[in-house]
């Protein structure tokens, strides 16, 4: 297995879903960023499912304003330390938590009627999914392969030479 | 340490794809955001904002019930008084389908009011108000007439949701009173109570309110921003519908199992109409008759028409031509299920943005039809822009637009992207159930917004009659605006009745003779 993980080949694959992941959560929160009329309100308000009254409870005056920009920091956050590679495992975290958050507001449950959706889903949707992709960039670390970390851990932790 | 090459490509690789990521999206928000404030700048509409109204101070505002029927027990929901039967049936359809309106009606502001007193002809109905509706200190008084309720010096002001042929002598015998009036759509039934009823309410010291409640929407107040800010230009067509397909929308109400002569006043409920047996179906089904209802003229076209009325402010129109028949509801009703009328409105226009005396004159449709439930839009066709109008409102450029041409050419305004959209209550949940409360709701009829949240628009309309019996100030569905949605209604029902162009003389103010015919007794016959 640690033979399998230092194989050059997966190592530039998941580093390859890492940018992307994090290109997809950084242009996300610089959108938010820099259109001030943007609010999670409507999304959270049409909230369906279990959680539903807790994500209602989000939309109240004086929490929806909190709510708007901790969800663009955390966004840019989690899009920052993946493309640069660095305090990965926490992005990576932060990301799951965001993406479990969306997932829950509107499931993808048969039993719920889907609004404003571009597939069609039974309980996997793309939220699902890219959950899934961070979940295995948790266990393939890969800053220190590329990514700032590679600077910062270059010399207690030099790259092992890869098998070709 | 001494960094490589490579430790530079490994290590800082991301930094230009961050660069690149950030730099796109800010310019994408940035020029959206600019070509939208450009468009916003140009079009300078004002989206409304609720109207603050005075307090209603002081004692309780006494208020008498006349007639506690389906609209009866909707507007007293509205005033903030449901009935027991009501509140369960809610409880177990918010368990059911998660129908938000008892949540709603609790979370209603309480108005300085009480329920003083109850008129109506069906004794359970009667009685389901006082047993609902009374407390220790007030026990809700029923009145065998209305005349008694109006003369008792118990009741400040009345609400009037009877069968159509009541609501002018009613409304005349409270004003007359200096009792205040609410009464439903349509104001009048006949031409010559609607003279009466507006001398009444002139001479009188007590305030008229007609129940089209839509005037409380707020989508129609930006409209009327919208009009008055020339963004549609000369507006030629405007289109309203009415879609429902469904027992209630067809007005086949439930016939109640305690009904009889024993429990019904039938005599006067009669009135002024035929005298025929006691007949179940003509009591709780009065829609569907002339002698006591109008039909989808009065009924309904009248919702459409004071809609727009209180956007364009068009006054009644010119000519009125009209035509249908009884094609999906072949039941004994007399009056039509299928309805198409024509209004002509030859010196009315919204502006114009092209050379003078080139653009003059409306017609508005109005298309109904009992048998099919397909949603259609009320549009507005302007030279310059479309909008269509309902609880939210939407705004299209037209591809021929004068005023957009530039805007047009450089691709900053496209035809098929709304240049404006306002919609107040942006993703609330819905759990309008009915396909008929659905369409009212649609319409901007049932529901507006106040800061994302739904309000009931008869509960802010009833609340600006309350405020201005206490305090003064005008109403926006006054005499005026009743007056021209009770004439442009019986016009509808002569076009429709004598398959004629009816005329309107707006100097004389009267609807134009034809030979020797009796207009009230047409508006009136069972054909």
């Amino acid at each position: 297995m640690t033979e399998l993980l230092q194989r050059e080949s997966l190592l530039k694959s998941v580093v390859f879903l890492r940018i992307l992941i994090g290109w997809h959560f950084l242009y996300e929160g610089v959108i938010k960023l820099f259109n001030p009329d943007w609010t999670a309100f409507g999304y959270l308000a049409t909230a369906q499912g279990p959680f539903k009254s807790l994500f209602i409870a989000l939309t109240g005056d004086g929490v929806i304003g909190w709510v708007d920009t901790l969800n663009t920091l955390v966004l840019i956050f989690v899009g920052v330390t993946l493309v640069l590679g660095i305090f990965e495992k926490w992005g990576i975290i932060a990301g799951m938590v965001l993406l479990a958050m969306y997932y829950f507001a509107h499931p993808p449950f048969p039993w719920l009627e889907q609004r404003n959706v571009e597939g069609s889903y039974w309980f996997v949707n793309k939220n699902l999914i890219e959950i899934g992709a961070l979940w295995v960039l948790y266990h393939i670390p890969t800053s220190s392969y590329f990514g700032l970390n590679y600077l910062f851990k270059k010399e207690p932790k030099p790259a092992k030479t890869p098998q070709s | 340490m001494k960094w490589t090459r490579r430790d530079i490509l490994k290590g800082l690789g991301g930094l230009p794809i961050l660069g690149s990521i950030w730099w796109a999206g800010a310019a994408n928000a940035l020029v959206k955001s600019k070509d939208r404030t450009e468009i916003l700048e140009m079009l300078k509409i004002e989206p409304t904002l609720p109207s603050a109204l005075p307090e209603i101070g002081g004692d309780p505002i006494r208020i008498g019930i006349i007639g506690f029927g389906i609209r009866g027990e909707q507007l007293c929901r509205a005033l903030g008084f449901a009935t027991e039967e009501w509140i369960e049936q809610m409880k177990e359809e918010e368990r059911l389908t998660g129908n938000t309106q008892l949540k709603e009606f609790l979370e209603q502001e309480k108005l300085n009011l009480r329920i003083a007193g109850v008129c109506d002809i069906f004794d359970v109905r009667a009685e389901n108000a006082i047993a609902s509706f009374s407390t220790a200190e007030h026990q809700v008084k029923r009145y065998d007439t209305y005349q008694e309720m109006i003369r008792s010096g118990e009741v400040d002001a009345v609400i009037i949701a009877t069968p159509d042929h009541w609501h002018a002598p009613m409304s005349i015998e409270a004003l007359e009173n200096n009792v205040h009036v609410y009464v439903e759509k349509p104001m009048t039934h006949t031409i010559e109570e609607t003279y009466r009823l507006r001398d009444a309410a002139r001479n009188s010291k007590a305030h008229l309110m007609v129940g089209h409640q839509h005037r409380q929407t707020l989508s129609f107040q930006t409209a009327s921003d919208i009009i008055d800010k020339k963004v549609l230009g000369h507006v030629s067509v405007v289109q309203t519908f009415t879609n429902r397909n469904d027992d209630n929308g067809a007005w086949n109400y439930d016939i109640h199992d305690k009904a009889s002569e024993q429990t019904i006043d039938w005599q006067q409920f009669l009135g002024s109409a035929p005298q025929i047996p006691f007949n179940k179906n003509h009591f709780f089904r009065w829609r569907k008759w002339w002698a006591y209802g109008s039909g989808l003229s009065g009924d309904l076209l009248t919702h459409d028409y004071d809609r727009l009325n209180c956007v364009l402010n068009m006054g009644i129109p010119k000519y009125i031509t009209a035509s249908g028949g009884i094609y999906t509801h072949n039941d004994g009703r007399n009056v039509p299920d299928v309805l198409q009328v024509n209004m002509d409105f030859p010196d009315f226009s919204t502006g114009s943005t092209q050379a003078p005396g080139k653009e003059k004159g409306m017609t508005f449709t109005y298309n109904a039809t009992l048998g099919n439930g397909f949603n259609r839009p009320t549009i507005l066709m302007g030279h310059d822009a479309s909008m269509e109008l309902g609880n939210n409102l939407t705004i299209w450029p037209d591809s021929g637009s004068t005023k957009y041409a530039e805007l047009m050419e450089t691709g900053k305004m496209k035809p098929n992207v709304p240049i404006y959209h306002y919609n107040p209550g942006a993703n609330v949940p819905d759990a309008v159930s009915s396909a008929t409360s659905q369409y009212f709701a649609d319409k901007g009829l049932m529901w507006t917004y106040i800061d994302g949240v739904r309000v009931n628009s008869t509960y802010l309309h009833l609340r600006e009659w309350l405020s201005a019996i206490r305090n003064g100030g005008t109403l926006s569905c006054g005499i005026k605006e009743g007056f021209e949605e009770a004439i442009t209604a019986h016009m509808t029902g002569l076009a429709y009745k004598l398959g004629r162009r009816i005329e309107w003389d707006p100097v004389a103010e009267q609807i134009v003779p034809i030979d020797d015919i009796d207009l009230d007794q047409v508006l009136l016959s069972s054909t």
